[in-house]
This record gives C-alpha cells, structure tokens and sequence, in this order.
C-alpha cells in the first residue's frame, strides 16, 4: 500500500511541481516568501493586490551548514537521527533568499558558497497518518 | 562633542551568571539591590521602573517591571516591561531614559533577569503553524547556531577567514572574562582546544557557540541635574540608545525566518540592519567608532564577533579578521572588544543581556573592571541582535 502523501504544513510548496508558493505585489512586483496576503510590506507602497506566484525552482548558495546535533521539538528527528546540511539560497529573479535542508545524503562537503541548486521534494517525516513532505534544495547534476 | 540628551548612570550591579535553577525574580532584585547600593540609592527614591521581559517563566516574566517592583516592595512609582527579544534590556533603557529627558522621571531603575532551560533555545511550546519561530524548527530543524553557522561560513567564503580565527576570538574571549567575578565560564582554552571541540553546525564548534544561562542585572540612571545633586559630578553617561528596525529590503536571512526580503522593487541599498543599529547610537551621540576606547558586542558564536567589528565601524568590510590578528581587539589593543569575556565567558541571559553590557561599560569607563580594565577608557559602545527585527546599541563616555 502506497503511504498517503501531504505537505508538512500546507502553504509553503507544492510538492507536485515542487515549487515554492509566494506572492507578487501587483504594484511594485516584490516577492513574498512566506506568501504575504494582507498588503505589501514594500514601505513606499501602499498596495493591497497580492497575486499568487511560485518561485524559481533554481539558485545559487548564499551559505551552507548543517546540523550536527538533533534540534528540539517541534522539528520531529529521525530514530536515530541523521545529520543533514541547510543551505540558504539566493534566487536571482526573486531578489529573495530561502532556507532549505539539502536533499538526504548531501553534506557540506558537497557544497560551496555560489554553487547552483534546485529545488526538490522530500519526506521531512513519516507518522501512522501520513508522509509529510517538505522542500529541499540539491545540488544541480552539470552531466545531465 | 557631548550633546544635551544625556543621562547619568549613577548605579550598576549584576547577579552572577551560572545555571543556578533558581527563580529569575530572585536574579532581578540581587542586581537591583547591587545597582542601588553602587548608586548610593534608596530604593523608595526610584520614581521610574523598566523591566525587560523573560518570555520563558510565565506572566511575572511578561510584566517583568510590575514583578521586580512588588519583589522590591511597591512605592508607588511608574512602571514599564519591554519585551524586544536580545534587545529587551535595550529598550527598557530607552524608555527610561525617554522618561528622564521628558522630565517625568528623575531617577530610575533599569532591570532584567532570566532563568534559563538546558540546551537549544526552542520556541515556546505549542503548534502554532503561523508563527515564523514554530514553523523554522518544524520545517527546517533550523537553531539559532544554523544562522551564526551560515554567517560564519559566508565570511570564510567572501572575506577568507578561517576557523582558526574563529577559535582565536574564543580564545581571546575567555582570557578577558578569566577574572570577571560575574562570568560563568572563567577558564582559559587554546585554539587546539577549541578546534578540537565538536562541530555542532559546520563550521562552528562547541566551544564557539554561546551557552544559554541565568543572570540578573540592574542600572540606576538619572538626569544630569539629578547627579549633580547627588554629588556626581563627572559620571558616566548615557549618550546614545538605539534600537532601530531593520530596512526594507533586509537581505540578510535573520533568525527566525527562513526566507530574506525581496529586493526586486526596492534594491538593498546602504547599510545593513547589524551596521544600522551602532550607527543610529553613535549620530544620537554625536560620538564616531574613530572614539571608541572598548566595545561590548554580541558574540552568539565566535564568529559573529568579526562580523560586529565592521558593523560598529572599528574596521572596514572584509577587514575584521586582520583587526583581531594584529590584537588590536584584545586588552592592551588598540580598541579591545568584549572586555568583560562576552557571552563566550557569560552565556545568554536574554533580558539581562543588554543591560550587562552597559553594565561592564560604566566600570571600564569609571576604571572599575578589576583584572580587564582598559586603561584610559573614555568611550564605549554596545551592540546586540535578536529575533524579529529586534538589535540594540549604548554609547556611553565619561
Ligand atoms: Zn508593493
């Protein structure tokens, strides 16, 4: 039987294309990621019209770890857990930069400040109810 | 050089910082008491109280000025809390400066305490899917040291720095704080030491990240006509208190939000938030980093020490790493920063943070700090960072 799959927190990415779901003032056109619904955050904009967008699904890396010791509920852990790396991502046409986990299996060592990533899907945890997935960003395979 | 907007700190005073379990209140009125004794002070003669929150210890944490003015006895004065993440010590400076230069207050008391859990700081408890701090944790496993580790390894990247220097900040630090009788840790280490420790987000270590603790810490500050009276005529003085917001665009990914500002409207454009906070401080002063003697700033982790060397101007960009080589930011250095050991020698004390920091100022500029002092020290300034948009930074001159 195929587990039931659904985002981990509903808003943030559609897993299906996988891209990240923000917003664009229709005014200026600055991005919002988390997606910004009330009005634009711009300061020298007055606007309210927020239109549904998603994000580029490829970047460079702004900067990269990784997390070497398991971090405090509510992040639920692997038994037992596994070590996995966080790049923060600077996607160009957006002016934004976005905080990702690699996909499983990519350390540091793999990585490097203005390497090109691109956006995929992956289980963050699994529970009786269901695979809760979330994005994660990994490193763009140049041979194909 | 001095502008017309200045209070007197008249009375300084800390609990030591530790894991001591006890409750925060208890941290609060030791310092308190210690800041009013300095100050020659008696507590019924405060007619202006300013708690700075602790959001870990439930409702007497939120009104932390209410909690430590029954804790004092109750007189009848006016009363604020503030809460601004790190910079909550910062801001209920502010205010109470703000209350002094209005004329409402003559003479007031500035106080923080916090009592700490083990380990990681994690949000507060509950499932709040719309809370930036709740979602990075769930979605991310996203700590506080993955931000200071992204930052650390951005400037090895951009600016060449290494882990040694990182180390060497550590090292520096707990040399300053070794006869600090309010710092917790008070041992010296070797970078081999501090490389040897384990990685916890690459490329920070153990030893390069700071402790979460408990502590308490106090300012009794005045008007200048209030001093006088006193009979204080020359003393250390509160000259500027910023605690700006960011601008838009904020490019910089900051704690807790895992996505930056977008800059495709409105380009990033002159200084970031870090470098903004000192530079407000230091036009409300009217004083330039060029007369600056010490600083006191927030280094969550080692590395982010260099990053606050540029932000408050001791230092052009891309330059810090050559400042702390050459020692010029070690006692006996050309402008020595974290004099007192920092949060490398005292851990985090949340509301009490900020306040330390101009704790240890008023005694290097009076010439008070016992086995750290900066000799000659006129001119000092304070920086810190926290969630949510939240920075602070104190210059104070004698
Ligand atoms: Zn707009």
């Amino acid at each position: 039987m195929t587990p039931v799959q659904q985002v981990a927190v509903e808003g943030f990415f559609d897993p299906t294309i996988p891209a990240l779901l923000g917003t664009r003032c229709v005014e200026c056109a600055t991005v919002f990621f988390p997606a910004e619904e009330t009005s634009c955050r711009n300061p020298h904009c007055t606007s309210t019209a927020l239109e549904a967008m998603t994000l580029s699904t490829r970047g460079t890396v702004w900067s990269y770890t990784d997390a070497q010791y398991q971090p405090p509920p509510p992040y639920v852990a692997a038994d037992p857990y596994v070590p996995f790396a966080l790049a923060a991502v600077e996607l160009e046409k957006e002016g934004i930069v976005v905080l990702g986990q690699l996909a499983h299996g990519i350390g540091v060592d793999q990585l490097s400040v203005g390497m090109e990533v691109e956006l995929v899907t992956e289980v963050l945890y699994s529970d009786e109810e269901a695979e809760h997935l979330v994005w994660k960003w990994r490193p763009v395979n140049n041979n194909g | 050089m001095a502008n017309d907007k200045r209070v007197a700190v008249l009375g300084v005073g800390m609990h030591p910082w530790g894991k001591w379990g006890r409750n925060f209140v208890e941290y609060g009125v030791a310092a308190a008491q210690a800041a009013l004794a300095d100050a020659g002070v008696p507590w019924e003669d405060i007619d202006y109280v300013a708690g700075a929150d602790t959001i870990r210890n439930g409702y007497p944490g939120f009104i932390a000025g209410a909690t430590f003015a029954q804790a004092l006895g109750w007189t009848g004065a006016q009363v604020s809390s503030s809460y601004a993440a790190c910079a909550s010590g910062a801001a209920a400076l502010s205010n109470a400066r703000a209350q002094i230069l209005a004329g409402f207050s003559d003479v007031a008391l500035v106080v923080g305490a916090d009592t700490t859990p083990k380990g990681f700081f994690k949000p507060v408890g509950g499932e709040r899917r719309d809370d930036p701090d709740w979602l990075r944790f769930h979605l991310l496993g996203a700590t506080n040291p993955t931000y200071f580790a992204l930052y650390a390894r951005r400037r090895m990247a951009i600016y060449g720095a290494t882990e040694e220097d990182f180390a060497q900040v550590k090292v520096k630090n707990a040399r300053h704080g070794l006869e600090n009788p309010n710092a917790r840790y008070r041992k010296e280490v070797t970078v081999e030491e501090v490389l040897a420790s384990p990685v916890v987000s690459d490329p920070l270590r153990l030893l390069e990240i700071c402790a979460t603790s408990d502590g308490g810490a106090a300012l009794v500050i005045c008007s200048m006509e209030y001093a006088k009276k006193h009979g204080v005529s020359s003393p250390v003085t509160v000259n500027g208190v910023a605690t700006v917001t960011p601008t838009f665009p904020n490019t910089v990914i900051e704690m807790p939000n895992f996505a930056t500002d977008s800059s495709v409207s409105v380009p990033q454009e002159g200084r970031s938030f870090r470098a903004s906070i000192a530079h407000a401080a230091y036009e409300q002063a009217g004083i330039g980093p060029e007369d600056v003697s010490l600083a006191e700033v927030y280094d969550l982790s080692s590395a982010l020490e260099l990053d606050w060397y540029e932000d408050i101007g001791l230092c052009g960009e891309g330059k810090a790493e050559q400042l702390l080589r050459d020692g010029d930011t070690t006692i006996g250095g050309r402008v020595p920063v974290n004099p007192s050991g920092g949060l490398a020698c005292f851990g985090e004390a949340i509301p009490a943070q900020a306040i330390a920091q101009v704790c240890e100022a008023t005694w290097q500029l009076r010439g008070q700090a016992t086995g750290r002092q900066v000799e000659g020290a006129t001119v000092a300034v304070t920086a810190n960072q926290g969630l949510f948009g939240h920075g602070s930074s104190v210059v104070l001159a004698r």
